[in-house]
């Protein structure tokens, strides 16, 4: 017991030289209201939460409440991602209108997104981007494919994390192409979240047993009839898959092998 | 004078400053981003910063997104 309290309490997840215990990081969009976005994000036990930067309502509702009220930046550590952006400029814009409200902020979440329907990222866009945004100093957590050749490429350019798609945003289709996550995750000297595509608590948790260093997720759980029951099960999915990979699985085989000794039988 | 506020025509005050625009839009004191013709100003300038005519301005803030 002492070795598995002792392996499982250092095992922190480092993002540009910060430590987190959790390594379930979630989106803030798609819930009913700021009360079950708070409940749901306090039940992930998430640290890092993304968040969409857009137009403020002009002369609409001055009072309403203010997502960073909900989800404090003393809290948490927030990721600002460039959703919806199509271009390297924007995305761009996007990252530095993010530092400037969040007080010099250097982490975000990049995406440049090639095509409405299947929400896969642009990826000579994102290289384009992320050279760009490190270059100006960022942290860059970025939304790739699941190809291992862009995700080494995104690595070599200076990006602190590489967040290849198990499966297209929103499509809670689980991870689509295992061996390619696989190849991306034994390569990799930046850590490797999956982003996108889970459904379920046992996505997240194939996830981290296969090694993956966490997940970041938001319809799985905004989506789900109870968010907040379901943001408890994914936090414990992680968990669980994280302490599976730790420990070591057995090998698969084709036949049995009996779990009771056959010395002692009186039969 | 005339602005492009938010992708929006708006009249406001000549000479009007980025913080004089905020506060007669009720949003003083709330975190926000702001640029102007897309380029950054930080709020640190936003008393001395006076807005030009047709100026595009674009004020952002923090919304719920994955």
């Amino acid at each position: 017991m002492t070795a598995m309290t002792h392996d499982s309490g250092n095992d922190a997840l480092i993002i540009a030289g910060k430590s987190y215990r959790s390594r379930l990081l979630v989106g803030t969009g798609k819930y009913k209201d700021m009360e079950e976005t708070r409940l749901a994000t306090e039940a992930s036990g998430a640290q890092i939460v993304t968040v969409a930067i857009r137009r403020s309502n002009i002369g609409q509702n001055p009072n309403e409440p203010n997502l960073l009220e909900v989800i404090p930046p003393d809290k948490y550590t927030i990721l600002p991602n460039t959703a919806g952006c199509y271009t390297v400029d924007d995305a761009v814009r996007t990252c530095r209108l993010a530092r400037e409200l969040l007080d010099g902020h250097k982490l975000v979440k990049l995406e440049v997104l090639g095509d409405e329907k299947t929400l896969f990222p642009d990826i000579t866009a994102t290289l384009q981007a992320a050279e760009k945004l490190v270059t100006d100093g960022f942290d860059v957590m970025v939304y790739t494919s699941d190809d291992p050749i862009i995700a080494k490429r995104l690595e070599d350019i200076g990006c602190v994390a590489v967040m290849p798609l198990a499966a297209p945003i929103g499509s809670g289709l689980g991870i689509q192409n295992k061996y390619n996550l696989l190849e991306i995750i034994e390569q990799a000297q930046v850590p490797i979240l999956v982003d996108a595509g889970v459904g379920t608590a046992s996505d997240a948790a194939v996830a981290m047993e296969m090694g993956c260093d966490g997940v970041l997720m938001n319809t799985a759980i905004a989506g789900a009839k109870q968010p907040v029951l379901m943001a408890s099960a994914m936090k414990k999915a992680i968990e669980a898959g994280r302490e599976a990979f730790l420990a070591g699985r057995i090998p698969k085989k084709r036949y049995a092998s009996a779990s009771s000794p056959i010395e002692g039988t009186f039969f | 004078m005339n602005i492009l506020l938010n992708g929006e025509s708006q009249q406001v005050p000549d000479n009007i400053t980025a913080a004089q625009l905020v506060e007669n839009l009720g949003l003083a004191g709330k975190r926000l981003a702001m640029e102007i013709n897309q380029e950054i100003v930080p709020r640190s300038t936003f008393e001395e910063c006076v807005i030009n005519p047709d100026d595009h301005v674009e004020i952002v803030h923090a919304i719920g997104g994955g």
